[in-house]
């Protein structure tokens, strides 16, 4: 099977750079990590190919230092690396971006299926891979927790509200993965030794054949007016020392600022 | 772009029954038609769902836009896209929002490519404001999407002027609905459902739900536990003070993850957004993802052994202990009251 899989770096929640005075990321100056979703979309790629054989291909879209992303998952197994990266790029939002990837994808010719993880844990819009599936004019199928491939259909157990359902779909289609599906395996000495050979190709804007009016600032119909940090409220009444006192005192305390615990306040 | 007129929120529906959030929406919805002197419209897609038309025009809808078919008893995105989207295009609405259900995450985005819309994800505040973009393009009364970012740690306002309708998704739990109002009349326009052969690409072959045990959105007292619980067990105390203030119980992330409680109880940016008019938090150390979740609360207590434990900070009372200790205490001296 041709495998896709859509991978995004993303600033180390652990270690955040911030923001830039424009509102967006400062991406240069973060610790980055693959968006951790991703890697459970890796895996269930990874899983078809053990299963059927064929190619798994990661594609990322950003700065050239995305190539480390792409090189961890070359590293785990993936068999080929596309980055896409152009500052005709920058800027981009969801739709853009989405039609970027589309393009790619559509560059790469044939494929079976695309994986994505269900969100990136930087913007958490879970958006890039439904609008990648409709810019390609295929199904999707998000959420999905478990995924098999049986002759012509593809089942997929996708998490919905209250509960999953169990879907049965035509192939190409593109799925999103949860945290749930799996547990992203390790390289192996095999897999990390043969990922140094593989060379990242880097596709540009041109390359892609990307109308310039729909990528970057210009196809991108959001703008990000401001950021803030939420605000806090002051700190309330503490309450410590030996429980045999703070116990009274605040029941003195809500007392007098009349709330009824049982009634709510 | 002027003529684009009008509110719609995506009624969603499943198994004939309106989902919360898209009554929280459609009060949302009629403050922000009222604001723009426009009409609120909902739609609603469904299989046999015409008796669930009134029940939108109860909750604030003017007008309801109806699609009825066989096909669209239970949710997909191909068949539902093509037609909403179809519906955007010859109606021109100038906002359109959805619920950020897993349902409404599906769909709107790809809606969103489809007529090529701005769209932004899981807003927390929408308003209608003036606009000036740093170019000194000036908008009048523009829709500011709120949206966290980060997990909570920042929160972005996104717009997007040069493209109608401006849609969003929004969280459950963060709009007021409406009162039911029976007396309320607006118009129901049938629409003429055309679905392609290859919108049925998918077919669901089995949907499986529990009926939810916990109801985090309307309670008026939550006490939620954290690591602090340390396990399974531990939450019987949680539970124990939760049901002798008449609350239910919630959780944070981490003790959903380590399997101690089900998903359901999960307060936070991942779980369900409250209000209620009490949370009391034990053993919580206020991971900003669970406070983007709870902080709209009336009043907060905490309970933790950590002085430093940032969700002191946003408490109105903090109590500094083992929740082991003090909730036993707290029962006990309630019982005397």
């Amino acid at each position: 099977m041709e495998l896709v899989v859509l991978i995004k770096q993303v600033p180390d929640p652990e270690k955040n750079a911030g923001m830039k005075e424009d509102g967006t990321l400062n991406r240069e100056e973060s610790k980055n990590i693959v968006n951790p979703y991703d890697m459970n979309a890796l895996e269930e790629a990874l899983k078809l190919k053990d299963q059927y054989g064929g190619k798994v291909t990661v594609i990322s879209m950003g700065l050239p230092k995305a190539e480390q992303a792409l090189r961890e998952a070359l590293a785990i197994g993936a068999d080929d690396a596309i980055l896409l990266t152009d500052r005709k790029l920058g800027a981009s939002d969801t739709l853009a971006t989405a039609y970027a990837l589309s393009q790619a994808i559509k560059k790469l010719g044939n494929y079976d299926l695309v994986f994505c993880g269900m969100q990136a844990i930087d913007g958490d819009t879970a958006q890039v891979g439904p609008q990648v599936a409709e810019r390609l004019g295929i199904p999707q199928l998000t959420y999905a927790e478990k995924v098999e491939v049986k002759d012509k259909d593809l089942i997929v157990k996708r998490v919905v509200e209250g509960g999953y359902e169990i879907t049965k779909s035509s192939y190409p289609a593109l799925i999103t993965v949860t945290n749930t599906a799996n547990e992203p395996r390790l390289g192996t000495m095999l897999s990390i030794k043969k990922a140094h050979k593989i060379e990242i190709k880097h596709w540009d804007a041109a390359y892609i054949e990307a109308d310039e009016k729909k990528i970057g600032k210009e196809g991108s119909p959001t703008k990000v007016k401001k950021i803030e940090r939420p605000e806090q409220k002051g700190q309330g009444i503490m309450f410590q020392g030996k429980l045999e006192e703070i116990i009274p005192k605040f029941f003195e305390q809500i007392k007098k600022d009349k709330i009824n615990l049982k009634g709510g306040a | 772009m002027t003529e684009h007129k009008g509110v719609w929120v995506f009624v969603e529906q499943n198994d004939k029954e309106i989902s919360r959030v898209s009554l929280e929406l459609l009060g949302k919805g009629k403050e922000l038609a009222g604001k723009l002197e426009t009409k609120l419209s909902g739609i609603l897609l469904g299989n046999e769902v015409k008796g669930l038309a009134n029940e939108v025009i109860a909750y604030g809808a003017d007008k309801v836009y109806l699609a009825e078919h066989k096909e669209l008893e239970h949710y997909r995105t191909l068949p539902y896209a093509r037609i909403i989207s179809e519906l955007i295009k010859k109606e021109k609405p100038e906002i359109v929002i959805y619920g950020a259900t897993t349902t409404g995450r599906d769909l709107a985005p790809r809606v969103a490519a489809r007529i090529e819309a701005g769209l932004t994800a899981d807003c927390t505040g929408l308003e209608i404001e003036d606009y000036e973009d740093n170019k000194g393009n000036k908008y009048e009364k523009t829709l500011l999407q709120k949206r966290p970012a980060f997990g909570g740690n920042i929160f972005a306002t996104i717009v997007s002027p040069d493209h109608k309708p401006h849609m969003a998704t929004v969280r459950p739990g963060v709009m007021d609905m409406l009162p039911k109002d029976t007396n309320r009349t607006g118009e129901i326009v049938t629409v003429e459902p055309n679905i392609e052969e290859g919108d049925l690409a998918m077919i669901i072959q089995e949907i499986t739900r529990q009926k939810k045990s916990v109801n985090l959105a309307d309670a008026k007292i939550i006490v939620s536990g954290g690591r602090g619980v340390g396990s399974p067990e531990g939450f019987k105390i949680i539970k124990e003070l939760a049901d002798y203030l008449g609350g239910e119980v919630g959780a944070s992330r981490a003790t959903v993850d380590s399997g101690w409680i089900d998903y359901s109880h999960q307060v936070g940016q991942t779980g369900q957004t409250v209000k209620p008019d009490l949370y009391v938090a034990c053993g919580i150390s206020g991971a900003i993802q669970h406070m983007a979740g709870m902080k709209g609360s009336k009043k907060i207590i905490a309970i933790n052994k950590d002085p430093e434990a940032p969700i002191f900070k946003i408490a109105d009372y903090g109590m500094v202990g083992d929740l082991f200790q003090v909730i036993p205490k707290l029962i006990e001296e309630l019982k005397k009251v």
